[in-house]
């Protein structure tokens, strides 16, 4: 994002004189992948479960918060992605997510819940539009227009809160309460989810109370985020608009010289950025049980849904893993609060240990010594500890985000021109 | 699009002249390519090769003149006219993005033509075919090498229908080899009727692929004729014309001191420990200038940027010995301290590398000087000196610039040269290390370069230079040493080698030809 | 002169531009934009609004620029928010629990500010320069976490004394006070002072001193200071550390002259205002300045809207408003005065006589 000299980036001299390239090993399908990484995850959550005796690690209430939490983080990653895959970086996320809470309580008083998540699309989009407009036609650094539009949003939602529901709500700082969406349940498929975790079965127990929360007192605008992922994946990598969107964030100069319209397409990525923002936003207001419009209640969340969607290197599915593992952890933290927190530690040395063997077996020896260092390290507070302070709970999420891109970080993969200038027909 | 016949007249070109603003980049070109045939378009750097083809390809309009395709005027008012009308173009700087798939490239902005699908799927693999490319079609781009680039830069311009290729300046980055496998697919394209612009400045190259040649000089044709038959002589006589500054260096002025010791240096690819450089040792002596010639993309901006520090190397020695003998030990130290320890540098780019273009000229004096008088005193700058010095620079160098006040950005690309050369030679150097000093001036910006580092030469100065100027390199050098595939090769004595045969030794070609 | 139309015009262009948007949104609201906007104006000249307004601009110029000498080097330091309120808590228990002799007590309070917030600056300046992890997200995150470490320092269990509902810090001795110089009906902070210092070093550090240099031509041009011999990762992660240095002691004029403890309640956000601040002023210590003081003005005006029943968010908008118009206008600005500067050049040397040479692959080209 920044300016650290790389001397060799853009200077064809450099290119390597490598004859032929090595042939690439196959790699495994995206979505087995995936599925390989939630059955790990599982595994070792189970496994925690067993050995600390702490229930709340898998149980059905953590998971169903975990989703709730979830929601927010993944539209924004969402919106991320679709920003910065055209090269736009879209730190402006969480201004236009607040546009959004206040969008979905205004249209759902109104209008009804569907109404309400309308109108918070249209205001994330209009927060998309300023910054389309300040970035790709003005060329203002992506990072600066994104603060300001956090300002903005701030100060325009304080606005119009101050003007359209004080006179209802009596409260500027809140709205009146205002229609949610209903919830659907596999209720066959939950029932008996339901029977099989009060098995205390290992594994299989765990493994219920998860899914059971997955598909209990499930909202609508959970199935359209869940629905958005391969959506966005398929759009975007396999389709014409999805490919000339990509070719904008990587090299827009060559886009250009093929007769893709850059500017038309990070404009249109940022407006579906901002709506998807927006949906955020409307996943903090209009959820059963959610708040009303509060102020500040996204509390950083635009900021977190980016972190996932670097976190989970620029791919829709790598976000989804961001997303959960985000949501998880503010879910677990909320249900079981201090002890719950100690045994995801203990689960993360389970996931280090498995970790620490694979590269062994890759003869990778330095990352499994950093891995067995690390899993001593988690251990040790672990063991030293009863329960964790309070106070710091409440961000375990941004803790693990802060770890996981301190070790990632260099193996992520972000669009080559993201957040670079781009004026038509400056290129060689 | 209709097959012309073989022979007629496919691409006209008559009375192109092109204006900017102070300058006129092609004044009155004709030209006109047949079908079937491999054209080239001859002219040194910054004769208007480039100019005319952007018209051609539509990326840029010419003021006066017009264009015919096919027998037919047309005009290119984008690229997608040019495509439209069956022209195509590989740059010279790949247009490719990385970290899309092989498919994905070829197939951006031509989707509507076969979809994204299985058909698009089957066309690319027959042109893969064609170009001999044998990447798998799902694979990034950035794990392909730069000839693998190339053909992908070619099954685009083929995927679009293109039955006139323009090749802009196609071998500067490949190595011998991979040339070869290009003129091949050229040729076999010839035989299916294909016809090429093939832009160049290397004559060897030329004699070898052309039916055709064309050559440019200062913006306007100066003739056609037919490099089977013309010798390299007269060719080389339009190219350069007679009138052009010579850059012969008169008398020796060459000692037995050594300045620069280079032992055995290595560099490693990023992120892997393939060989960029390797077993690279030579000295430059005071009074000297060792010219490095080369094909572009063998190593020799990296050998600058180790010199310098910016780069860190693998293994190897360098030591740089002052006027009193005392040598130093470079290896361990960083850009600044080799700098300070007297190396003046000019680098290949000087608006990424020489120059902070929105700060004016007094500030750029300070870069790379800054823990030195006379712009500096301890940790402050002593910015009435730096201003006094920028304007000594500025009348010894002749920059044009109306006050040091003015950004760097504003000045002509010579002008920035021109400060960039008297910076570099103003710090007492020992050593100068000029990549392409003259690339992109313009011809009285030369000859005023080439005098200063013939004078810095006579001081006593040692000079390690860089250039693709053959003609440069020969009138400057007192030695040239060879550079090929990140290894110093040959040798060669400026007095007695001549631009062919330095450029069979550039391509590793030496004792074949 | 252009540098003169490059500096005043934006601002000036920007803050009549969000007039014009704060008016639409009064009318909008049914409020008289003339009566509010004057209002705005006479609240300068009751009680202490003025000194306040003053006292709060310390406060927003320290915070700008922590921010400006990251985006110097085009590092951006999110996390002035984050520094500030942990430097705070840090001096304000140092502060509390030391005996000392005034003005070394002052002293060294504001030495372990300046200390904590650099060391809170350190965490990403150091993840950026071994790890490559962008410094927008990871002080995004330690911003965030900076709320768990306060409310667990002034826990009653940690540091902390409760008083009443309060949950704060142990009061510092007055021999640590800054003392304030009264004025009219307010007391202007003796650290107002002490601001105006370390922006004066800022600006002797950015215009006379080598790491100035080297840190503009970081910001300019990575690979240009690369070749200049600037090391680009020692300059990130000095950048930051001064940055998070002055964030360290953002709090310390209200910790200092008026509050003399931190409590859970103490006002945030002040970074993020920095953020805004360090771009209104361009990162120049005067503009900073101005721009400080623009915004501690509207932010007192809200009080005296509210009293003629305007909606005080206004102010919000307009400080929005004025922040995104400003970044747009100097960038149309910029690139308008290049392209002049470029002709001026051009015609300069045109009246030489001699035609300027050929050019073309360098202006011509391209």
């Amino acid at each position: 994002m920044s300016t650290a000299s790389d001397l060799t980036d853009q200077n064809p001299s450099s290119a390597p004189v490598t004859v032929s390239a090595t042939p690439p090993k196959r790699g495994l399908p995206g979505w087995l992948r995936g599925v390989i990484w939630a059955v790990v995850a599982i595994g070792v959550l189970a496994t925690a479960s067993y050995l600390t005796g702490v229930n709340t690690l898998t149980s059905t209430n953590t998971a169903q918060t975990a989703l709730r939490l979830a929601l927010p983080i993944l539209f924004c990653a969402l919106g991320g992605l679709w920003a910065e895959r055209a090269g736009v970086i879209n730190i402006g996320l969480e201004g236009m997510m607040i546009l959004g809470t206040w969008g979905a309580a205004w249209g759902s008083f109104y209008g009804g819940v569907w109404a309400g998540l309308l109108a918070a699309i249209a205001f994330g989009a209009l927060g998309g539009l300023l910054h389309a407009i300040a970035t790709v036609t003005f060329n203002v650094n992506h990072i600066v227009s994104g603060v300001a539009i956090n300002l903005l949003g701030l100060g325009v939602t304080k606005f119009l809160a101050s003007l359209i529901f004080t006179p209802i709500s009596g409260n500027p700082k809140q709205s009146p309460p205002v229609p949610k969406f209903d919830t659907y349940s596999a209720t066959f498929l939950s029932d008996w989810l339901g029977d099989l975790e009060k098995q205390q079965r290992v594994g299989i127990s765990d493994a219920a109370g998860i899914i059971r929360g997955l598909i209990t007192e499930v909202s609508p605008l959970a199935m359209i985020a869940l629905l958005l992922v391969p959506l966005s994946y398929l759009v975007l990598w396999r389709t014409r608009f999805g490919l000339r969107l990509r070719s904008c964030g990587e090299n827009p100069v060559a886009a250009e010289s093929l007769g893709v319209n850059v500017y038309a397409h990070k404009y249109v990525a940022v407006l579906i950025s901002g709506g998807l923002a927006g949906m955020g936003g409307a996943s903090l207001v209009l959820l059963a049980n959610g708040a009303d419009y509060l102020e500040n209640q996204t509390s950083g969340r635009g900021y977190i849904g980016l972190a996932a969607m670097i976190f989970g290197n620029w791919r829709p599915g790598g976000l989804l893993g961001g997303a959960a593992l985000f949501g998880y952890a503010d879910g677990l933290q909320l249900s079981g609060g201090g002890t719950a927190v100690l045994a995801l530690l203990y689960g993360a040395v389970i996931l280090l240990g498995v970790i620490v063997i694979v590269q062994l077996v890759r003869r990778r020896w330095f990352a499994a010594g950093a891995g067995v260092v690390g899993a001593a390290v988690l251990y040790w507070i672990y063991w030293a500890n009863d329960d964790l302070p309070s106070d710091l709970i409440p961000y375990t999420a941004h803790f693990v985000t802060l770890i996981v891109l301190a070790v990632a970080s260099q193996r992520l993969r972000a669009p080559k021109a993201d957040g670079a200038r781009y004026r038509r027909g400056e290129g060689d | 699009m209709s097959n012309p016949e073989r022979g007629a007249p496919v691409v006209e070109l008559s009375g192109i002249t092109k204006r900017f603003p102070g300058v006129v980049a092609n004044s009155d070109v004709n030209l006109t390519v047949r079908a079937g045939e491999v054209h080239a378009v001859c002219g040194e750097n910054g004769a208007g090769k480039s100019t005319l083809m952007k018209i051609l390809y539509g990326m840029q309009q010419p003021d006066e003149g017009s264009i015919a395709v096919n027998g037919e005027t047309v005009r290119l008012r984008n690229p997608q006219d040019a495509i439209r009308a069956g022209i195509g173009m590989v740059h010279q700087h790949f247009m490719l993005a990385d970290n899309l798939t092989v498919q994905e490239n070829v197939l951006l902005g031509a989707e509507r033509l076969h979809g994204i699908g299985r058909k698009a799927r089957e066309r690319l693999a027959e042109l893969a075919k064609q170009t001999g490319l044998r990447a798998r079609p799902d694979v990034l781009l950035e794990r392909l090498g730069v000839a693998d680039r190339q053909r992908v830069e070619i099954i685009k311009v083929l995927y679009r229908g293109a039955r006139i290729v323009i090749l802009d300046e196609p071998t500067a980055v490949l190595v011998p080899q991979e040339v070869d496998a290009l003129f091949e697919t050229v040729r076999s394209m010839q035989e299916e009727g294909f016809t090429f612009i093939f832009i160049s400045h290397k004559l060897d190259e030329v004699r070898a692929i052309a039916d055709t040649v064309t050559v440019i000089r200062r913006g306007t044709t100066v003739g056609t004729a037919d490099p089977k038959t013309i010798s390299s002589h007269e060719l080389a006589e339009m190219m350069v014309g007679s009138e052009l500054p010579s850059p012969e260096t008169r008398e020796s002025t060459v000692t037995t001191r050594d300045v620069l010791r280079v032992v055995e240096l290595r560099l490693d690819a990023e992120g892997s420990d393939r060989a960029v450089l390797d077993h690279i040792s030579f000295e430059v002596r005071a009074g000297e200038v060792l010219g490095i010639a080369g094909v572009e993309g063998n190593g020799q901006t990296e050998l600058v940027e180790t010199i310098m520090g910016m780069r860190k190397a693998a293994g190897g020695h360098l030591e740089l010995v002052d006027a009193d003998g005392a040598a130093r030990d470079l290896t361990k130290l960083g850009t600044l301290a080799r700098r300070e320890a007297g190396i003046g540098y000019v680098p290949e780019d000087r608006t990424r590398h020489g120059l902070l273009l929105t700060q004016p000229l007094w500030t750029n004096r300070i870069l790379g000087y800054q823990t030195r008088r006379p712009v500096a005193k301890g940790q402050l700058l002593d910015i009435a000196g730096a201003r006094k010095d920028t304007e000594r620079i500025v009348a010894d160098y002749d920059v044009r610039t109306p006050g040091i006040d003015v950004p760097a950005a504003a000045l002509s690309g010579g002008n920035q040269q021109k400060l960039v050369v008297g910076r570099e030679l103003s710090g007492d150097p020992v050593l100068l290390i000029a990549s392409h000093p003259t690339r992109g001036v313009d011809v009285g910006a030369q000859a005023l370069i080439w005098e200063q580092i013939r004078r810095a030469r006579a001081a006593g100065l040692a000079v390690l230079l860089i250039s693709a100027d053959l003609d440069e390199l020969i009138g400057l050098s007192d030695t040239i040493r060879v550079m090929l595939r990140g290894r110093l090769v040959s040798e060669a004595d400026p007095a007695t080698v001549t631009p062919q045969e330095l450029g069979s030794a550039m391509t590793g070609a030496e004792e074949g030809a | 002169m252009t540098g003169w139309r490059t500096k005043i015009l934006p601002p000036l262009l920007a803050i009549i531009f969000s007039l014009i948007i704060s008016a639409i949104a009064l009318v909008i609201s049914g409020s008289d934009p003339f009566e509010a906007y004057g209002t705005m104006v006479k609240q300068l000249f009751v009680g202490s609004t003025a000194v306040d307004t003053v006292n709060l601009a310390s406060v927003y110029y320290l915070s700008g620029l922590a921010v400006a000498i990251g985006f110097q080097m085009n590092l951006f330091n999110i996390g002035v928010e984050g520094q500030y309120r942990f430097a705070a808590v840090i001096a304000a228990i140092v502060g509390g629990a030391l005996q000392l002799p005034p003005v070394i007590h002052t002293v060294v309070i504001i030495l372990v500010a300046a200390i904590a917030g650099a060391a809170y600056a350190a965490i990403p300046a150091v993840l950026k320069v071994t790890r490559g992890v962008s410094e927008v997200i990871s002080t995004i995150m330690l911003n965030s976490i900076v709320g768990g470490i306060v409310a667990f320092l002034i826990n009653p269990k940690q540091f902390g004394v409760q008083t009443g509902n309060d949950v704060s810090t142990k009061p510092i001795p007055e021999s640590g006070h800054v003392p304030g110089v009264p004025l009219g009906a307010g007391t202007l902070f003796g650290f107002v002072l002490i601001a105006a210092l370390i922006g004066f070093a800022y600006w002797f550090m950015l215009t006379r001193t080598r790491f100035g240099f080297e840190l503009k031509a970081s910001g300019e041009s990575g690979t240009a200071a690369a070749a200049g011999g600037v090391n680009a990762q020692k300059m990130t992660l000095i950048a930051m550390l001064l940055s998070g240095a002055v964030a360290g002691m953002v709090a310390l004029p209200e910790l200092l002259g008026r509050d003399y403890s931190y409590g859970i309640t103490s006002t945030q956000m002040y970074g993020f205002t920095g953020i805004a601040v360090a771009l209104l002023g361009r990162n120049h210590p005067a503009g900073i300045g101005l721009g400080a003081l623009l915004w501690a003005f509207l932010d007192k005006s809200a009080v005296s809207l509210e009293q003629i029943q305007v909606p005080k968010e206004i102010a919000t908008i307009m400080q929005g408003a004025i922040v995104l118009s400003v970044v747009v206008a100097y960038e149309i600005v910029k690139r308008a005065d290049l392209a002049a500067e470029q002709r001026r050049v051009g015609k300069a040397l045109a009246g030489n006589g001699k035609r300027k040479p050929a050019d073309v692959s360098e202006g011509g080209a391209v």
